[in-house]
């Protein structure tokens, strides 16, 4: 009977008003003063997490960036989570956050570009529409008081111009040429607006050159970050994702 | 049935952990940014600064809180970005379908009172943003109306709101209304010193308040449309 | 009244293999004025011929907006083509919402062919009475589609339905050609033509009974005013009605009978019609 759980005594119809529900019959009546407590205990917290996504704008496209490490609080559990996603032959999405509710919405995203593709009419999810999707479906989680706890990027091509747009677990959403989450917001945002500003124009291996800096900067001092990391390209000519690239650090001024 | 109750809790011990610290969900932030609006008999000035902040991080410092609802009206946000990017999604939907329904567009009072109910059907879950409607009535007057979160609206000719809403408000009432002066004889407002009120008080505001700065774009409604002007403040 | 023992409803098979029931839904479409939209590489024009059903009374809407790209104009009953504009909207709305960008016109129609599909199936439904003429413009162009009470819709280069509508298809099928490449003002001058064909000799375009909307490249969904009609209308002054054939029969076939024709003097009303037609 353990099997059963809190959650499906509230899913299941009660058989009359304030009566058990399928199941829970077995525990009558004691489940009545249960569900008046109303509602089960939402996702509160993350459990296995991943640190930052960074992404910047360079000439004719984006560059973004996320480590493989899932961590379980402080424990590097999972070494090789690919955080960065191919939705399709325009939009890369990278996430940050809970590694549970990415891989679900990766499903949901997954399934929707596949009832697109079956259309077969010619229109592809453009990167600004599957960031107005996901602001929505993560606003109505939040409005559940039951979000998904996830900071994501998305990075694409839109009629030939880079696009990159973020969404967090409230719902906020903006876009911007240099986009950071988690840590990265604090250590890798300076270095990128610093480069972007310097040169709006910059090539990719330039950008690339930037975003391997700022992981590795992360790497030194973000206690939750790798030193592998995938890194995401997408220009006119399609989409990239490389890796995992490892990051080569020096560790000497650490001993004794 | 000791087992149920057992595990009724959500209790894993297997994925007990102790570092999994629980962190408390709260469903608003306070992104920030200031919008001002002044009213004058034939315009209407709006304009609300570019800076998305939390916090100590800057978000983007170009983003727009101005919403074009029509040709005579335009709404400004401030306060919860993800409630602000809901709310005027819905606004613009229900503009185009009163357009739909009523072969017009919709006017700048009656979107005022649209929004007034709009926010009260979420009195016990609020939007948490401060809007600034601002637009030319039926008689083409210049008029702002200003909300709290919870719908209460009222019409007046000058307004500012959001993180700096505070310390602006009395340097309107000052410099437009000629309040708390002696000896003063008011002067309806010209278009021209309206703009140049907003620039001053948007550059005062970037220098005290840290959630208002970067830019502000400013848009002039008058019967002829809207005009979009931006003039930058302190990146800092 | 049954024409014959098999169109008592729509889910009855004749043994020919023809739901008369839908057959009958598709002559409602004959019984509206005239309509039609053509398009060319950047534009999606339709032209509706309006009519007043008494003296009284004030000219029909032919053509409903249905998002800042998209419109439609109707031929049949109004009251149909007014739910069907308002799933339509709804539809263009809530794709808006959710991603930021208007609703690709063939998904739309692949929806709403599916929804009018329902009704040609259950017994407890009746096909719309309507057909309709979609021009859109999205990232593949212009389009016009046309629908009918069927629930087949069809891409087209150009098309015309209603009461004497052959006239005008006539006309586009024999300039069908030139309309990719031609200016707008030009294709709206096609489309004038066209519908000056479906018109009894005695009368005439005016800015009263004609209708013009236009969609394309940098151009909102828009039914022009008076004005604007009237500069089209100037520019069509003069122009010779073309040899104008007479509308073949179009129940060559072994069809059930149908409803006679209705008098075609638009401002007639039309005698023991239960509902509307425009």
């Amino acid at each position: 009977m353990a099997f059963m759980t809190k959650g499906d005594w509230y899913n299941s119809q009660a058989f009359w008003q304030n009566g058990p529900a399928p199941g829970a019959i077995y525990n009558f009546p004691g489940n009545t003063a249960q569900s008046e407590s109303n509602g089960f205990q939402r996702s509160q917290a993350p459990i296995t997490t991943g640190t930052s996504v960074l992404g910047l704008h360079y000439k004719d496209g984006v560059v973004i960036a996320a480590d493989v490490l899932g961590s379980y609080g402080s424990l590097a559990k999972y070494r090789n989570c690919e955080r960065l996603m191919k939705v399709n032959d325009n939009i890369i999405l990278g996430a940050g956050g809970d590694f549970a509710d990415f891989q679900y919405i990766k499903n949901i995203i997954e399934q929707k570009i596949l009832e697109e593709e079956c259309l077969d009419d010619g229109f592809s999810l453009k990167p600004k529409s599957l960031h107005c999707w996901l602001t929505r479906v993560m606003y109505n989680r939040r409005s559940k008081f039951d979000p998904f706890w996830n900071n994501f990027i998305i990075a694409g091509m839109d009629d030939d111009k880079p696009f990159m747009g973020t969404v967090d677990k409230l719902g906020t959403a903006y876009a911007d040429p240099v986009i950071t989450t988690g840590y990265g917001a604090y250590m890798a945002t300076p270095l990128l607006r610093k480069a972007y500003e310097d040169n709006k124009e910059m090539t990719k291996e330039e950008a690339l050159q930037h975003i391997h800096k700022s992981m590795q900067v992360l790497f030194y001092r973000d206690a939750r970050s790798f030193p592998k990391y995938h890194v995401g390209i997408i220009n006119k000519d399609g989409i990239e994702i490389k890796g995992p690239l490892t990051l080569e650090s020096n560790w000497e001024v650490a001993n004794m | 049935m000791a087992m149920l109750n057992e595990y009724s809790g959500r209790n894993l011990p297997d994925y007990e952990f102790e570092a999994v610290k629980k962190v408390h969900f709260s469903p608003y932030a306070d992104n920030g940014g200031s919008v001002i609006a002044l009213a004058g008999d034939d315009f209407c000035i709006i304009a609300g600064d570019t800076r998305l902040s939390s916090g100590f991080s800057i978000y983007t410092r170009e983003q727009q809180k101005l919403f074009p609802l029509s040709n005579t009206t335009v709404l400004g946000c401030s306060g919860c970005w993800c409630d602000t990017l809901t709310l005027t999604r819905i606004l613009s939907a229900r503009m185009q379908m009163y357009k739909h329904e009523h072969h017009k567009e919709m006017s700048t009072p009656a979107a005022a009172q649209m929004l007034s109910t709009m926010l009260y059907y979420k009195r016990f879950f609020p939007y948490y943003v401060s809007n600034m409607l601002a637009g030319l009535d039926e008689n083409g007057k210049g008029c702002v109306y200003s909300y709290d979160p919870i719908g209460h609206c009222e019409r007046s000719n000058y307004r500012a709101g959001g993180s700096a809403g505070a310390l602006l408000q009395p340097l309107l009432d000052n410099q437009v209304g000629y309040k708390n002066q002696e000896g003063v004889d008011p002067t309806p407002l010209s278009q021209e010193r309206a703009l140049s009120i907003i620039k001053d008080v948007f550059i005062s505001a970037a220098e005290r308040d840290i959630y208002t700065g970067d830019g502000i774009s400013i848009k002039i409604i008058t019967k002829d449309g809207v005009k979009n002007e931006s003039f930058s403040l302190r990146k800092d | 009244m049954f024409r014959n023992q098999y169109d008592s409803d729509v889910t009855v098979w004749s043994p020919q293999g023809r739901l008369h029931q839908v057959e009958y839904a598709m002559e409602a479409v004959k019984l509206g004025s005239a309509t039609l939209g053509l398009k060319n590489k950047t534009h999606a024009v339709l032209i509706a011929l309006k009519r007043a059903t008494s003296e009284l009374s004030a000219y029909q809407k032919k053509i409903i907006p249905i998002d800042k790209h998209m419109g439609i104009t109707i031929s049949g009953l109004t009251a149909d083509a007014r739910m069907l504009s308002r799933y339509m909207r709804t539809e263009c709305l809530n794709y808006k919402y959710s991603h930021d960008d208007v609703l690709p016109v063939s998904r739309l129609i692949a929806a709403l062919g599916n929804k009018m599909q329902t009704c040609t199936q259950r017994y407890d439904r009746r096909p719309y009475g309507v057909g309709l003429l979609v021009a859109g413009y999205d990232d593949q162009g212009p389009h016009i589609y046309q629908t009918c009470p069927s629930a087949n819709y069809f891409d087209c280069k150009a098309m015309a339905m209603g009461a004497r509508s052959q006239s005008a298809r006539t006309y586009l099928e024999k300039h069908l050609n030139e309309f990719a490449n031609c200016e707008l003002n030009e294709l709206v001058k096609h489309g004038l033509r066209a519908l000056l064909d479906t018109l009894p000799n005695e009368d005439a375009l005016t800015i009263k009974n004609v209708s013009i909307a236009i969609v394309g490249k940098g151009t909102e969904f828009t039914i022009l005013d008076e004005t604007a009609t009237a500069d089209y209308l100037w520019d069509m002054e003069g122009e010779e009605e073309r040899g104008r054939p007479t509308e073949p029969d179009v129940e060559q076939d072994n069809r059930p009978p149908q409803v006679p024709p209705p008098d075609e003097g638009p401002r007639d009303p039309i005698p023991a019609v239960a509902m509307d037609t425009e």
